[in-house]
């Protein structure tokens, strides 16, 4: 069982976005970097998909050449080779992004069972990427998913819905967008950090076409301005707490 | 014409689909065009009258016998088809699961561009939209290059108001598709689990706890006051990750994304992760050893100390406060 999974390379945010001068992009100068927490659960699972049916797992990103830390990362939980698509600075729109690396899935050696991707990104949450990938490769896709199971030319896999759960099942090799909570993440062990230095990444440099959905400026929503009101320090400050519980109403 | 991509179970209408079709009476009045919604599947003929009420001139109806169950692809097969029928200028859908995957498949089917998640839509060449990114922590202002213009609205967006009283006429009609179109359908959804609360989605007090509860078992007192409030128990992503607390307790960007009268953020940072899933609470209150954790910046009122000294006066406090 040959499974990829794609992530992407995200600023680490702490409380609070600042904008750069140019209102175009997130400043990053004093952020740490992160792949979303769908995709961690995405590797955790190909990971003991491959404990399981024996095979690979390969994880590729469509990023700047600093991406390969994200890369590298993954590979300390067990991916055992990296594809990272390079790009300049600028952001690729979800439809340049599906075409790189559908191109790349094409091309690659191995003919991957399974590919995964997160429901969405963290960043630019455009929620179709998985979708127009599996279009360009002709394979089934499900998205959503919280559980599944693979077998050796089959899947179930499973979507929480508002009255319960919705279960598909296709034939492999198909594709799968999933949700965080769908495992709960191994962390990366030492021997595993070293064995990853070594692991092979290949790259990928093709031109970005022409975005069609253009950002032209990013902002911080102006609601955030609250600041909270200190109500006191330590057990001392529980009656004014219950004060407002009960101006509030909810005793 | 702007098409609204209508999303029902079994003839029950969605509220969040009401939501889009009130956005598109807008939109299509802006333009001057007349409103169409697709609904797929033949129970969707019993909507159509509340979907007139809501300023629908025609309502398409795609039956098909292999369209009694959600399937996505056949669903954006149907959408393309009367989106090309009828010269759609905007296609728009709501921005649940259901709404972003339909429309992405028609995104691909068309090879047009999709803007998911918008706040606002100004029809034109290019449409200008302003769409949430990182769970609604940003916004992010952009154009979208392509006819019909593909937009999806997020849910509360708007109030979905009747009030646009129109004919609602049904035009039925066999969308083509092929088997492979139907390769991925939903088996019926099994019953949901039993709960015993109410869910968290919908609970009007969360207590929730972070990094800071320290442990599975430093969720006792939380669980003691949410029961003393009737609330429910939510929790951060370090929660679960950690295995104290089961993922469907989750608050945040990816988790559940929740709108509770009264929030107590206990022991939480407030990393923009969380903040997306609670940032609507009415009211929320932190109880943090911490005077400049970044939470303080969303919340209304805050307790400095630690939530093992600081919960369990509240606790007596309040039981006091009942006993009157």
């Amino acid at each position: 069982m040959d499974v990829l999974v794609c992530i992407k390379r995200v600023p680490l945010s702490g409380g609070k976005f600042t904008i750069t001068e140019d209102g175009l992009d997130i400043e990053t100068a004093k952020l740490g970097f992160t792949i979303s927490p769908h995709e961690e659960v995405a590797v955790e699972e190909a990971v003991r998909i491959v404990e399981q049916h024996g095979g690979s797992v390969t994880v590729l990103t469509l990023g700047p050449a600093e991406a390969e830390e994200q890369i590298r990362e993954q590979m300390a939980i067990g991916a055992d080779r990296g594809i990272l698509i390079e790009t300049d600075s600028q952001e690729w729109d979800p439809q340049a992004t599906a075409t790189a690396i559908a191109e790349a899935i094409t091309e690659d050696e191995t003919d991957f069972d399974l590919v995964i991707m997160g429901n969405e990104s963290a960043d630019a949450s455009g929620y179709q990427v998985g979708i127009r990938v599996a279009h360009k490769l002709g394979r089934p896709i499900v998205t959503g998913v919280k559980a599944m199971t693979v077998e050796a030319d089959k899947a179930t896999f499973e979507r929480p819905v508002k009255t319960g759960r919705e279960l598909y099942e296709v034939s492999l090799p198909a594709v799968v967008t999933v949700l965080d909570g769908l495992n709960i993440p191994r962390y990366p062990s030492v021997p595993g950090r070293i064995r990853a230095k070594k692991k092979p990444i290949e790259r990928r440099n093709p031109e970005r076409p022409e975005s069609r959905l253009v950002k032209t400026r990013l902002e911080v929503p102006v609601t955030e301005s609250k600041q909270a009101q200190v109500l006191g320090s330590g057990p001392e400050a529980a009656p004014a707490i219950v004060e407002i519980f009960k101006q509030i109403g909810v005793i | 014409m702007v098409l609204v991509l209508v999303d029902h179970d079994h003839g029950q209408l969605d509220e969040l689909s009401l939501q889009a079709v009130t956005y598109g009476r807008e939109l299509a009045a802006s333009t001057g065009e007349p409103l169409d919604a697709l609904v797929v599947g033949a129970d969707g003929r019993s909507v159509a009258g509340a979907l007139g009420e809501h300023g629908v001139t025609t309502v398409h109806v795609a039956v098909h016998e292999g369209l009694t169950d959600y399937a996505p692809l056949a669903w954006a097969r149907a959408a393309s088809e009367v989106a090309t029928r009828t010269g759609a200028s905007v296609v728009l859908a709501t921005g649940s699961p259901r709404g972003n995957e339909v429309l992405a498949h028609l995104g691909a089917l068309t090879d047009l561009p999709v803007a998911a998640d918008c706040v606002e839509v100004t029809p034109g060449s290019p449409t200008k939209v302003v769409r949430a990114r990182w769970g609604g922590s940003l916004m992010e202002e952009a154009n979208l290059h392509g006819s019909p213009a593909l937009v999806s609205l997020v849910p509360h967006t708007i109030v979905a108001d009747p009030g646009g009283s129109a004919s609602g006429d049904v035009a039925e009609f066999t969308p083509t598709f092929s088997d492979a179109d139907l390769l991925v359908i939903a088996k019926p959804a099994a019953a949901a689990e039993e709960s015993s609360g109410v869910s968290l989605a919908d609970a009007k007090v969360i207590i929730s706890g972070g990094r800071g509860v320290g442990s599975a078992e430093g969720f006792a007192p939380l669980e003691e006051l949410a029961e003393l409030l009737g609330g429910t128990i939510g929790c951060s992503r370090v929660v679960t990750g950690n295995g104290w607390r089961p993922h469907t307790e989750q608050v945040g960007q990816t988790g559940t994304k929740v709108a509770p009268d009264l929030y107590i953020a206990c022991g939480i940072s407030g990393a923009t992760q969380h903040i997306a899933g609670c940032r609507n609470a009415k009211t929320m209150i932190v109880i943090n050893t911490d005077p400049e954790a970044a939470i303080m910046g969303y919340a209304d009122y805050a307790i400095i100390g630690d939530i093992g000294k600081v919960l369990p006066a509240i606790i007596e406090e309040t039981r006091k406060a009942k006993a009157g």
